[in-house]
């Protein structure tokens, strides 16, 4: 170990504490504590964790994984995985700073994940349902080949099985490295989802921070109900690319879960502590007793 | 060089980037021709060859960028001049039934051939500053998919073919249209056409922009004309997020796959419409029997499926589009 090193090591120690506001700006500010982007509070990662990855002060939604999410709406140990083996290819083997090849394998490792959406078969609260989570942290939820096929798959399940069906969106939108095959995703999963309806299957759409593009544009806004996390952000195009169009400034909630349930474009938020019950109620209110069958009583 | 392509070149201001080589040979030709010096017949003779040859070599080689430009082209003929040239008796037909008429999309009847009426509906960019901000650029509103979805279920109730005809930068990025769903509107106009029971018949006819073009066009055929684009997203938006810059759009221009021939090749489209010499404002009716030989050519295909069949061929379709392992 070097000079340097060893002063690097007293300076990160310093952290442990409660460490001062300028070295706390980054993301990742230690392995202990957190700190809010919302309202800047130190929380204890375990406190954050049990507490659904809500700060307690605050109630500000941290982004969570996709499999931290499956885990906080299914009951223990009823998940079994489908589409594993559908994974990412490179149509146009684009290439833009780095290789999209590249960029897929890094997406792998920070998110491990097999790609953006998750999809599986489970129980809540005792009721089977399909469910697809998108994963943030992947590519940025970006919408390409798979995500499409594993979604499209996942409807056919729910068919087959009678079940109905929850996606969880959170994705900046379509993935520009597939080109158009990306943008094809949108009607691929929209008419899947047309099928569904076709079976009188309910498909629940739970719209997590934040939903845009290609996504907000096809599968997250086709639910026979639409949900979406507090504060969220959903949209069609960025706020950016709206001020540059508009030249004027934004509302301060705009674009939020709160402002899309004022605009009519949702129909409850709700929050993350209740969403589990809300999910399996609502699931329970549709599914219909078995209607009585037609017996012919002849002459 | 016809009468035609002076007549353009004298009215048209713009004259792309890559033209010009063309612009001076064509200037050089007519000081030759109208000087009457004697002798120089010779001359003349092979500036026009080299002219011809010329223009062979530059839209035979044209670059994706370039192609977009010709895409986007001041002059591209719009819906509303094709509607003049592909049929007989158009009929405009307007509002969403609920509070609007967005002008950048346009829809009503129009004769095809004689007992054949299709219903159109199309992006409307606009000619001249004013009408060109009362259609918004040809970007529509979450209302003008509203508009659209109307027409679409009026072809449905009437048993009368679609024809979309796309030319869109893509659906308006604004204040009211996302507080009045711009989503949810491209979304359900997605769903509804994935699910008529008529032949629907799309034709990208300049830019086919994102999400806003595809609510537009899931049809049992998709066609593009020669130097139409079709992407996920605009170049420069591309270049501004991968490339940060976005002086690097013909770099994403090329990297996105946009123009027709690579669409064909990769299997996301079905036909290339030849557009004239020069590109489809060159010569609208020329343009416009194109597209009209192709829509029927298809709609005529078609018409052996029952209704059923169009929907499932339409929804087996998009179904099949991806590229994955596995």
């Amino acid at each position: 170990m070097g000079l340097k090193d060893l002063f690097k090591l007293k300076r990160s120690r310093k952290g442990l504490g409660v460490p001062p506001k300028e070295i706390i700006s980054g993301e990742e500010i230690s392995e202990l504590w957190t700190q809010c982007k919302s309202c800047n509070t130190m929380i204890y990662n375990n406190d954050l964790k049990k507490n659904l990855m809500i700060c307690p002060k605050c109630e500000h939604h941290f982004r969570i994984s996709s499999y931290e999410r499956i885990e906080q709406l299914i009951d223990a140990g009823t998940w079994e995985e489908v589409n594993c083996s559908i994974e990412t290819d490179d149509p146009l083997k684009f290439h833009d700073l780095k290789s999209y090849a590249d960029r897929v394998e890094a997406a792998k490792k920070t998110s491990g994940t097999t790609e953006a959406i998750i999809t599986g078969t489970a129980k809540i609260k005792g009721y089977d349902f399909a469910l697809g989570v998108m994963e943030f942290s992947f590519l940025g939820g970006s919408m390409g080949s798979v995500v499409g096929e594993r979604i499209a798959r996942l409807c056919e399940i729910a068919i087959e099985n009678k079940f109905p069906l929850v996606l969880v969106s959170s994705s900046g939108g379509a993935r520009m490295h597939e080109g158009l095959f990306s943008l094809m995703q949108m009607a691929k999963t929209s008419s899947s989802l047309a099928k569904l309806r076709d079976n009188n299957l309910l498909f629940i759409s739970l719209l997590a921070d934040p939903t845009y593009g290609g996504v907000s544009a096809s599968f997250a806004t086709l639910g026979d109900i639409i949900i979406a996390e507090p504060k969220a952000k959903i949209g069609f195009a960025g706020p950016r690319v709206i001020e540059e169009t508009i030249r004027q400034k934004l509302p301060k909630n705009f674009q939020t879960a709160e402002y899309l349930l004022e605009h009519g474009q949702l129909d409850m938020v709700v929050h993350r502590k209740d969403l589990k019950n809300k999910l399996a109620q609502l699931i329970k209110m549709h599914v219909q007793m078995p209607k009585p069958e037609f017996v012919e009583t002849g002459n | 060089m016809s009468s035609n392509e002076k007549k353009m070149k004298k009215n048209s201001n713009f004259v792309l980037e890559f033209e010009k080589p063309l612009g001076s040979l064509l200037e050089k030709i007519d000081e030759l021709e109208e000087s009457n010096v004697e002798g120089c017949e010779d001359v003349i003779e092979r500036l026009k060859k080299e002219f011809k040859e010329l223009k062979e070599r530059i839209y035979t080689n044209l670059q994706p960028h370039q192609r977009l430009q010709i895409a986007r082209h001041p002059d591209r003929p719009y819906s509303l001049d094709y509607v003049k040239e592909l049929g007989t008796n158009w009929i405009e037909l307007h509002g969403d039934r609920s509070g609007s008429d967005d002008g950048a999309i346009v829809g009503g009847l129009l004769e095809l051939t004689e007992g054949q009426t299709v219903v159109v509906v199309g992006n409307e960019k606009g000619r001249g500053i004013k009408e060109k901000q009362k259609r918004n650029f040809g970007m529509p509103q979450p209302w003008g998919y509203e508009k659209a979805m109307r027409l679409f279920k009026h072809a449905e109730t009437f048993n009368l073919p679609i024809i979309t005809l796309i030319d869109t930068p893509g659906a308006y990025p604004g204040l009211e249209a996302e507080a009045k769903g711009q989503s949810i509107a491209i979304a359900r106009s997605i769903q509804l056409m994935s699910t008529l029971k008529v032949p629907i018949i799309a034709v990208i006819t300049g830019e086919g922009g994102s999400g806003g073009a595809l609510a537009l066009g899931v049809a049992n055929r998709v066609l593009m004309l020669e130097h139409s684009v079709y992407s996920v997203i605009s170049p420069e938006g591309c270049a501004a997020i991968l490339w940060r810059t976005r002086e690097k759009s013909s770099e994403a221009a090329t990297a996105l796959r946009i123009t027709a021939k690579e669409l064909l090749d990769l299997g996301l489209i079905d036909e290339i419409i030849t557009e004239p010499s020069g590109g489809a404002h060159k010569n609208y009716q020329s343009s416009a029997t194109n597209i009209k030989e192709s829509i029927l050519r298809h709609l005529n295909q078609l018409k052996g499926f029952s209704l059923e069949e169009l929907q499932e061929d339409r929804m087996k379709k998009f179904r099949h589009f991806g590229a994955f392992i596995g």
